[in-house]
């Protein structure tokens, strides 16, 4: 099936989102999208899918014009999207969140799951999607959630198949696999489309690119005539930089000394296996590994979140392992949440409030009982200036902003204050190359001025760019470490290593 | 250059530091919703009328009692602001709890046990001057409803128990204490077999405001008392640490946990202070209007403050205006009894009915489309 768009023009107040776009996808190809945050990928893949009826503009499908009015208009018309965030029942087997919704039932309602099953096989062997309709999602690894998700808009017999930044959440291994199955969906005659930020990735899989910036269609291209880096100078508008600037480190005093550390699970296994670690001031030490190898409990251990079942933490040559959250903090340890709207901000509070989140107790807002709020906003307004943060007031909640805007209001908030430790948790996840490569710049910089910087991340690249060490997490133990300064490490060693294989 | 640079700053600064204006949409949800959920209300109420074979005109007569009840006249003025008082007081201390996140269903029996400790210091503590005498009664209701309201505090801090049930159970237990109290000798009034308490001698009482004017005018200084309470939540909620430590908790328990706030403490603190209101609105009603404690004569104003908090949207003045409104429903309840005989029972309905359209703020606007702004095409933000 062939879609066209053209002069789509969508408005939101007096922001243009998107502005006059013509774009074309194809059967039997995959049609690369690229674009910051906030250029109106999203906007336009929503009126695409019906969810947005655009101002201006058509959608034309197979050469005829159509108007969607509703989500449902799109899903009839053969367009289905795979979110970024996966919409499953995790309780609920593969089979039964595919038919979700459009359940095949017999007499009196009756639920016919073993069609279902056989209709789910069927899709799977025609695709290689090789996922068990029996199988219960929560029991799942995300690489196989996200193939139940493709198995839903397929159910639902989608011609045109939109992927939103869909290799976000997969290790290099399961991209791999991926990638292998939207080819095997371009070669049955499906559209693709594929979003993302990653360069690398769009030069592999797509077979024709377009690029998004500021609501208009900045370049359009062929992957095989375009690099890295022409892509970010359409995408970002000036050229990036993609080698992490750095001078050798010249690490001093361990700033954080782990021994021992140990911490139990829900069904009494290690999710923290004895984990001894150093970080000196001046140095970046990253912790790569697949997520749920422990990384998050070594976070929360380490900045007082949970308590380790034994093992000792000595932060700035104190004992620390018993310390309230506050406490550390106080200390000068500074945390870069993984997940900034779980934990790292309060979407319905002003980037005010948000900036001063774990400050607001401190004498400099105030000695008494009452914070000084115009002290606190005049703070936010030069936080928001100093680190980048695209706001029009400090008054607006902070859950306006784009997520790359969000993530350096709580980088802001972090770094502003005396650190003397920072341990930064998926510091970049979602974000657009000119943020990534603006918080990079700032992680370095806190390593330049005599920081120690923690870096957990399970994008090798952001690992293999910043660190000076680089430690490997596998089941909740440390299995490798590598060396940076005694020349470039080897990447396949790394994955390797987080694959679990090096033990 | 360098000053330049300076001042390019300072106008980015004061760009960030203006306050954005308050949008069309706040204004809906704050102002036109209840206006509109107030109408539907009584229209609904007069179908409920008609339904009940009262013809016509007596609802049109009924209708012209409520106002005539509520804001018709200086006693209806001073029986509306009186029956608004207790209402508030309770209603701020709720908002407060759910700004923190706690659904506290309890202020009914902080504020029965909050009357009962001040009807009971007054008495006591007979013989001290006024100026001494009153503060004392009203602070033991406020700490007596504070202490109760923590028990339902400390055992969702300790263990985890759900603050709803933990409240409602505790809501029972006071109740029968009450009773139990009620009948004990150096409480129960002397010469009295029912449970009825001692009176409160003059100097504890909340002084009458109007009676030089009427003595008939029930209306007494826990106006002042409201007043202080409203100006009081605002500045915790809105400009003090630990109301700002309530807020992150209720918005985000995990970001308050990751920001260092101790979750145990915002939990039995928040709990604490909503006690303390609601005892006050309890001791406020002994002491200003019924001189004494009668089993339940909180007459279920803890129960209507969770309404008065809801429609208030949890905010000090939002909670002022809603119990100013309820209020004059119950004045303007009365007098439609007295003029046009219909139940007093149908204001609560009322009272329900404006309760489900504000709670059901699109339902108002399907019925009422043309007082909003159509949002259909603007959904979601550019992200």
């Amino acid at each position: 099936m062939d879609v066209e768009l053209r002069g789509i023009t969508k408005r939101f107040g007096p922001v243009l989102a998107n502005d006059g776009i013509n774009l074309h996808i194809r059967g039997g190809e995959v049609l690369g999208l690229l674009g910051e945050n906030g250029a109106g990928k999203s906007t336009m893949m929503n009126i695409l899918s019906g969810l947005y009826t655009p101002d201006e503009g058509d959608i034309l499908l197979d050469g005829r014009k159509v108007v969607f009015d509703d989500p449902g208009d799109g899903i009839a018309a053969g367009i289905g999207m795979v979110h970024q965030h996966f919409m499953l029942v995790p309780v609920f087997t593969v089979a039964e969140n595919v038919i979700l919704g459009v359940e095949p039932t017999g007499p009196l309602d009756y639920l016919d799951l073993k069609t279902a099953c056989k209709q789910v096989r069927e899709i799977n062997d025609r695709f290689g999607l090789e996922v068990d309709p029996n199988a219960v999602i929560e029991t799942l690894p995300v690489g196989i959630q996200q193939r139940v998700e493709i198995l839903k808009v397929l159910f639902r017999s989608a011609d045109v198949i939109i992927l939103d930044e869909p290799t976000a959440v997969l290790t290099p291994r399961e991209v791999e696999s991926f990638f292998a199955i939207v080819r095997s969906l371009r070669d049955a005659g499906k559209a693709i489309v594929f979003i993302t930020h990653k360069l690398h990735e769009i030069l592999e899989i797509s077979d024709r690119i377009s690029v998004l910036r500021h609501g208009r269609i900045t370049g359009e291209g062929d992957p095989a005539k375009l690099t890295t880096d022409s892509l970010a100078e359409m995408m970002v508008g000036r050229p990036v930089s993609f080698a992490v600037d750095k001078v050798p480190a010249s690490p001093g005093r361990a700033i954080l000394n782990l021994s021992e550390l140990c911490m139990l699970g829900d069904n009494e296994d290690f999710t923290l296996d004895h984990v001894s670690l150093q970080v000196r001031s001046g140095e970046i030490v990253g912790i790569a590994g697949v997520q749920g190898n422990g990384q998050t409990e070594l976070v929360e251990a380490l900045t007082g979140l949970a308590q380790s079942s034994s093992g000792s933490i000595i932060f700035d040559d104190r004992d620390v392992t018993h310390s309230s959250v506050r406490e550390r903090h106080r200390m000068g340890m500074a945390h870069v949440p993984e997940d900034r709207l779980h934990s790292g901000m309060i979407a319905n509070f002003s980037v005010a409030e948000n900036m001063i989140l774990n400050t607001y107790y401190d004498p400099t807002y105030g000695r008494g009982l009452e914070i000084d709020w115009s002290k606190a906003h005049r703070t936010a307004a030069q936080y928001c200036i100093d680190f980048d943060v695209r706001t029009p007031s400090v008054f607006l909640p902070a859950g306006n902003l784009s997520g790359g805007n969000q993530q350096k209001m709580v980088v802001a908030r972090e770094l502003e204050r005396d650190t003397k430790l920072v341990i930064a948790s998926q510091p970049t996840r979602g974000l657009d190359v000119g943020s990534i490569e603006y918080i990079h710049e700032r992680l370095v910089e806190a390593r330049n001025k005599g920081d120690g910087v923690l870096i957990v991340s399970s994008e090798l690249d952001e690992i293999m760019g910043l660190s000076d060490r680089i430690l490997v997490m596998f089941e909740g133990r440390i299995v490798a470490e590598f060396d940076t300064s005694e020349g470039p490490v080897d990447r396949n060693a790394v994955g390797l290593a987080m694959a679990g294989a090096s033990t | 250059m360098n000053s330049n640079v300076n001042d390019k700053l300072d106008t980015a600064t004061r760009a960030l530091l203006q306050r954005p204006s308050h949008g069309r949409q706040d204004f809906e949800t704050l102002v036109i919703v209840p206006i509109f959920a107030v109408i539907a209300a009584l229209f609904l109420g007069g179908l409920v009328m008609l339904a009940t074979d009262v013809d016509l005109a007596t609802i049109g007569q009924s209708y012209l009692a409520l106002a005539r009840g509520s804001v018709g006249s200086l006693t209806a003025v001073s029986e509306t602001l009186t029956a608004a008082i207790p209402l508030v007081l309770a209603g701020l201390g709720l908002a407060l709890g759910f700004r923190a996140g706690l659904f506290n269903i309890g202020a009914e029996g902080q504020l029965l046990l909050g009357g009962m400790a001040a009807v009971v210091a007054g008495f006591m503590l007979n013989g001290l001057p006024w100026i001494i005498h009153l503060p004392l009664a009203l602070l033991a209701g406020a700490i007596v409803g504070a202490l109760y309201a923590a028990i339902a505090g400390w055992l969702k801090a300790a263990t985890g128990a759900h603050e709803v049930i933990s409240t409602i159970m505790l809501n029972l237990i006071s109740f029968r204490l009450l009773d139990y109290l009620l009948r004990q000798p150096f409480i129960q009034k002397d010469g009295r077999s029912d449970p009825i308490s001692k009176s409160v001698p003059d100097s504890a009482e909340l002084p009458r405001l109007l009676d030089w004017i009427d003595p008939n005018l029930r209306l007494h200084a826990g106006l002042f008392l409201m007043l202080a309470a409203v100006a009081f939540v605002y500045w915790l909620l809105f400009r003090s640490k630990i109301g700002f430590a309530f807020r992150a908790s209720g918005e985000n328990p995990h970001a308050a946990q990751y920001a260092g706030m101790r979750s145990s403490l915002v939990i039995i603190a928040a709990m604490a202070t909503a006690g303390a209101l609601a005892g006050l609105a309890g001791a406020s009603q002994v002491l200003g209007v019924l001189d004494r404690a009668t089993p339940g004569f909180s007459a279920g104003i803890g129960f209507d403050a969770i309404a008065v908090a809801l429609m208030g949207r949890s905010h000090p003045l939002g909670v002022l205006l809603a119990g100013l409104l309820f209020g004059a429903l119950e004045a303007g309840g009365r007098q439609m009894q007295v003029d046009a005989g219909v139940s007093i029972d149908l204001i609560s309905i009322i009272q329900a009915l404006i309760i489900v359209f504000i709670a059901a703020p699109l339902l108002v606007k399907s019925i009422f489309p043309w007082g909003f702004r159509s949002n259909k095409h603007t959904r979601g933000d550019v992200k």
